[in-house]
Formats: structure tokens, sequence, C-alpha cells
């Protein structure tokens, strides 16, 4: 059974932004909402590093463990998804998140909060897959129709991959072996934890890049 | 004088009570919740409608398939 994850290689990532304009092009993303988005760390200094950062489908995600209405389940696959009938737009679970990942319109008179709107690992929602319902809620279901997310499949570095975490592990390994640097996966620990003894992940960061500004590297927090 | 308020009054009363009740008429959208457990609406795995229409491993080929091109060093070679 596939297991989705996400990684982004630091030592790729060109800070384009083109993952963030795939996501809200395909997706039809309301303005002030933005499901992927790019942080970039010591900026302007040497050993600058950026990374793509959306929901990243945490093995033991923290927003379904806060959510007052239970709103959020897990696919077979590990996609952590919600249930927009349901989201009372809280904001709890942005509060859990250790990626920041959980995103709120502000569309209603006074600035009201919408319900929550995260990336779906471009995997739709609780509505008929393909249906018209399914979009506008929850956006395009491209995991239905054999494709993975948009984001990971237009990045032009290929620094952000997406799909099955074994397959992501190999990949990740080849080009660490390769280039003989950059080991570090950002935001693995925290979302997946460290495996036990190999199984074929790399090894997840015990050490980011400097993160010294911005919402640096969560390592080693509550997962 | 009186008929004239009752003329302004009446419709005012029946467009407020109509607006109050209007909140009633918002429909359930949980059926049977349970603490603790996920009670929204039940979702379907990604290959069960077409293309794949049902069969898991044509999907899990595909989406393996897929991931590979991510390697260049396969992709293109190197």
């Amino acid at each position: 059974m596939a297991r989705m994850k996400f990684l982004c290689d630091a030592e790729r990532c060109i800070e384009c932004n083109g993952c963030v304009t795939a996501c809200k092009q395909e997706h039809e993303i309301p303005w002030g909402v933005n499901r992927r988005r790019v942080v970039t760390m010591n900026d302007g200094v040497p050993g600058e590093r950026s990374i793509s950062v959306a929901c990243m489908h945490c093995s033991d995600a923290p927003c379904m463990a806060v959510c007052p209405v239970d709103c959020f389940y897990k696919t077979d696959q590990g996609v952590v998804l919600h249930d927009k009938d349901m989201c009372i737009g809280c904001g709890y679970c942005f509060y859990a998140c250790p990626f920041g990942a959980p995103q709120f319109p502000q569309l209603g008179a006074f600035g009201v909060r919408g319900k929550m709107d995260k990336c779906t690992f471009c995997a739709g929602g609780p509505e008929p897959d393909g249906s018209a319902a399914e979009f506008e809620k929850y956006g395009r279901n491209r995991l239905s129709e054999g494709k993975l997310p948009v984001c990971a499949e237009m990045c032009s570095t290929k620094a952000l991959l997406a799909g099955d975490g074994d397959v992501l592990a190999d990949i990740y390994r080849d080009r660490v072996l390769r280039r003989g640097k950059g080991a570090e996966v950002w935001g693995w620990a925290t979302a997946y934890k460290a495996p036990a003894g190999g199984n074929g992940a790399p090894r997840p960061a015990g050490a980011t890049p400097a993160p010294s500004a911005g919402p640096a590297a969560p390592q080693g927090g509550k997962s | 004088m009186t008929r004239r308020l009752e003329a302004i009054v009446v419709p005012l009363a029946a467009a407020l009570s109509a607006l109050m009740l209007a909140g009633c008429g918002e429909r359930p959208q949980v059926v049977d919740y349970k603490q603790g457990t996920y009670s929204g609406k039940p979702d379907t795995p990604a290959w069960s409608n077409a293309p794949f229409n049902g069969n898991e491993q044509e999907w899990t080929n595909v989406l393996k398939q897929r991931a590979q091109n991510q390697n260049e060093y396969k992709r293109i070679g190197g």
C-alpha cells in the first residue's frame, strides 16, 4: 500500500514559486488562500535555503487530534483530508499544525473566518470523484486520474517530490549519493517521525539548514 | 393614524419574524455525530472510478511509474 508523502529538497529549490502558482491555478484557490507557499531561510546571506511548504499529510496529524468536530479523516494512502460540510472554521487546526498549512478564506462580512482549506494532495475530498461539488469545495482530484500533485509534477528543478514514500526515498538517496551532500530532508522528522530502522527511507532531518529566520524548520517537534 | 401605523408595523413584524425564522432553515450536515470519530461523508478510494474502475493494482503501478518521472537520473539518464 502506497504511503503518500511530500519531500522538498532544499538544495534544489530556487524559490520560483511555480508550485504555489500551479496549485492556485489547478484548484482555482480564492484570493487570500495559499495551500502551498515557499519559505526562504537566511534570505540574502550565504547558506540561504528555500523550501516549499504545504500540508505534509502527517502520519500522526495534530490537526486531526485537535479538531473539535472531527471533520478530518485519513485515506488508506495516508492523505489527510477533511469534510468542509462539518468544519466550523474554529482555527484549532491552524494552531496545531507545525507547518501552518490550514488556511481560512475571509470572504464573508466583517472578515468572518470561513471553512478551513488546505492541501489535499490533489485528492479531492468526500464528494463523488471528479464532480463539480468536489472541485468547488476541495479542488481537482488528480489522484483519481492517476496523477500526482501538480505542485510536484511541474516543479522545474524537481526540488519538490510527491508520491509513495518509498519511491521518494529511493529517488532522494540516489540524488544525495551523486551530489555527496544535502541528505537532510526538511520536515520529515516532524511529519512522519524518524524511521526506527532504515526502511529504505533517507535519514530525516536531524539537522536542517540553519533555521535562523522565518517559520524555521520545526524539527523534533510534536507531530 | 392607527391604521397607518398598523400598515407599517404589521408588514415590518412579518418581515422580521420571517428573517428570524430563516435561521431554522439550516439543514443538518452531519447525520450522526460520534465524539472522536469521523462522522462526515464517506469518501471513495481514488481508484474506484474511471479510468481505473476499481483496479487498485493498476492505479498503484501508474502512480509509481509517474513518481519515477520525478527522477531525472532515470528519466533522461545520468
